[in-house]
């Protein structure tokens, strides 16, 4: 094993990119479950996000379109499940589970004849005077715009939360959706536009691995990835700040234990692949989950 | 304008007839995707639903509805048991895999003694292999509070690593000139699962079919069975009518495990052979749907496993036949679960017309 053939820089450059596919998907869920919503189909909203922005953007030559594919995708999707859960009332866990399913079968169906073709790429771009910085040039400002894109998304999303009457009145109808409804706001409007949110970025998500991580299309290729979000979630203790926290943690995991391969470490091949899920669990057992928002999961019916 | 008014009671009518709905909706809608795929959609749906039971080669079909339904009858029998008390296990393709392997090493490590002994020594290692990694998601939320959903799905893609290892190391065949995968346990006599290979019976249908008797007289007529069924209508009255929560987690995820366990290495040693990389096809995930379409009743649940083996039977035939691409079946098997999801709002709200109808 050789382990000098690590590039410490190389390798926090690369966390960045694994981790925001991730970011992306939390990010969405993060809102959803803000709200009151359990949206067990990440999974699946990520993985038909990969496939419409993959045949968009294989189509149009745009990476760019293919991006808004992908989270137009995502949002439709999302709304099947949105009108499954919030207008005919049936259950969020069994639902969200519903639509993974349905999304694997969905997205495999529809990438059928995008096998084995490459993705068109960014064109190349430099961020002038900060990407020139010795050291933390290469680590933090040498990206796609895509990793950039996540991040202002993640610190929207934070001050739309904290700072906004609309962020305040999402809290509200995730905490208590009856006395929200009794304030006069509108539970399920408000639950619908967070799923269709969610949906977006979970496409954004998987459009990422998609164009840029892989960037090919192949069946299943989310890998779970949708699942990781969902526990990011959970760690982050519903907070978009230490969501970030969570991903760079978990983008960490998979780099090294990609490099480490790599190098020819004397561990198994198949033992290495295994630890992001490890890791996973491990912080989903060490992080003791803050108080999860008070209506998560519950139907909402007004009529009595 | 359309309103739903809560039913005092879920009626009994529309348990029945929802699934049926679920799956005419569903083929109506695939019949719909078939056609915008460029095929028949009336022919693909014969063929899918009606040519494995009623064609001129139904002979050759039929066992092959025992070998797919076995396994998606004996796992969602076990997913009932947690579904109804709350409790998510969703990671059975996970235990479904530990299961066969644990079974199948503990057949390859007899090779090639003979012995009445081995194949039951296998079915407990089996079951214990599929208890064992159930009950690390058990485990971790009795003591931690973790997420059992969050944590079963992760060990099903770790149980994947672990096999893909299994496959090309610790189990490999030594006489098998280096290719991945174990020896064939279907061929070696004391390690293999067929009753009959003709007629499709092995021990895995068996136990399928004591599993519903079994799982029927828990649920109907035992202590547990009613204190699964409570914890899952009213968490709180159970507790007072004594219930221990935690128990209850580590039993269901047990259970579910186990039998989990147990379809695996019925497979394992019979239609599959062998330990291989892509040894599981997913009946992991396809049992959460058999367990939801058969309203996790045990009779339910067998019904629905033989239509879901089905599909599985049908799609294969239609695929080769009719050139419909597998991943249309998959997709067709997540829009019967959907469609079941949507329907399901009519047997616990009532439908009414008009604004005043909900005053």
């Amino acid at each position: 094993m050789d382990l000098s053939a690590i590039n410490p820089i190389l390798l926090l450059a690369s966390l960045m990119v694994a981790a925001t596919p991730i970011i992306l998907a939390a990010v969405g869920e993060l809102v959803v479950e803000r709200a009151g919503v359990l949206n067990l189909g990440v999974e699946g909203m990520m993985i038909t996000g990969a496939v419409c922005g993959f045949i968009v953007a294989v189509n149009t030559g745009s990476p760019l379109l293919g991006f808004i594919g992908a989270a137009i995708g995502g949002a439709v999707l999302s709304m099947l499940f949105g009108f499954l859960t919030q207008f005919l009332l049936s259950n969020q866990v069994a639902t969200g589970l519903a639509l993974t399913l349905f999304g694997l079968g969905l997205s495999a169906l529809m990438g059928q004849s995008y096998i084995g073709i490459k993705a068109p790429e960014f064109p190349d771009w430099h961020i002038p005077v900060l990407g020139d910085i010795p050291v933390i040039g290469p680590i933090v400002f040498q990206h796609d715009p895509m990793v950039y894109v996540g991040l202002a998304i993640v610190v929207a999303v934070w001050a739309f939360l904290k700072f906004s009457r609309a962020g305040l009145i999402l809290r509200a109808v995730g905490e208590n959706h009856e006395a929200a409804h009794a304030l006069g706001y509108h539970v399920i409007r408000v639950r619908m536009l967070a799923i269709m949110f969610g949906g977006a970025c979970a496409g954004l998500g998987g459009a990422y691995l998609s164009l840029v991580r892989v960037p090919q299309w192949t069946e299943g290729m989310t890998a779970g990835a949708g699942w990781i979000a969902l526990a990011i979630v959970v760690f982050a203790s519903w907070k978009p700040m230490r969501l970030l926290l969570g991903a760079y943690l978990f983008g960490g995991v998979t780099v090294l234990q990609l490099n480490l391969q790599a190098a020819g470490m004397a561990i198994p091949v198949e033992y290495l692949s295994m630890s992001p899920y490890l890791a996973t669990i491990a912080v989903l057992v060490i992080m003791r989950a803050g108080r999860a928002p008070g209506s998560l999961g519950q139907s909402f019916h007004a009529s009595r | 304008m359309l309103m739903l008014e809560k039913r005092p009671q879920p009626s009994k009518a529309w348990t029945l007839a929802a699934p049926l709905l679920a799956v005419v909706l569903t083929m109506i809608c695939g019949g719909l995707l078939f056609a915008a795929l460029g095929k028949a959609p009336v022919e693909t749906i014969r063929t899918i639903f009606f040519d494995p039971l009623f064609s001129e080669f139904a002979w050759f079909y039929r066992p092959q509805l025992l070998i797919k339904g076995a396994p998606l009858a004996l796992i969602a029998i076990g997913l009932s048991f947690g579904f109804r008390a709350g409790i998510w296990n969703i990671g059975a393709e996970g235990q479904y895999i530990v299961g066969a392997i644990c079974g199948a090493a503990v057949g390859l490590a007899f090779y090639p003694t003979e012995s009445f002994l081995i194949f039951p020594l296998m079915v407990i290692a089996g079951i214990l292999g599929g208890v064992v990694w159930a009950m690390i998601p058990g485990i971790l939320k009795v003591k931690f509070g973790t997420n059992e959903i969050l944590v079963s799905l992760m060990l099903v893609y770790v149980a994947e690593q672990l096999l893909a290892s299994m496959a090309l190391g610790t189990l490999r065949n030594p006489e098998g000139m280096g290719f991945p995968g174990s020896r064939n346990l279907a061929k070696y006599d004391s390690a293999s699962s067929w009753i009959s290979e003709n007629a499709g019976m092995h021990w895995g249908v068996v136990a399928a079919f004591i599993a519903v008797i079994f799982a029927y007289v828990i649920l109907s007529r035992h202590q547990f069975g009613f204190n699964v069924r409570l914890a899952g209508q009213s968490p709180r009255a159970a507790r007072f009518a004594g219930v221990n929560p935690k128990l209850l987690v580590l039993v269901c995820m047990g259970i579910s495990g186990g039998l989990a366990g147990a379809a695996g290495l019925f497979e394992v040693a019979g239609p599959a052979g062998q330990i291989s990389i892509d040894f599981n096809v997913g009946y992991g995930f396809t049992a959460i749907i058999v367990a939801f379409l058969g309203r996790l009743h045990p009779i339910g649940i067998l019904l629905a496993a033989g239509l879901m083996a089905l599909t599985y039977i049908g799609g294969e035939i239609a695929q080769s036949n009719l050139g419909l691409p597998g991943a249309a079946i998959q997709l067709m098997q997540g829009m019967l679960l959907f469609f079941l999801l949507m329907v399901d709002v009519l047997t616990n709200y009532r439908l009414r017309f008009g604004k005043g109808a909900t005053v």
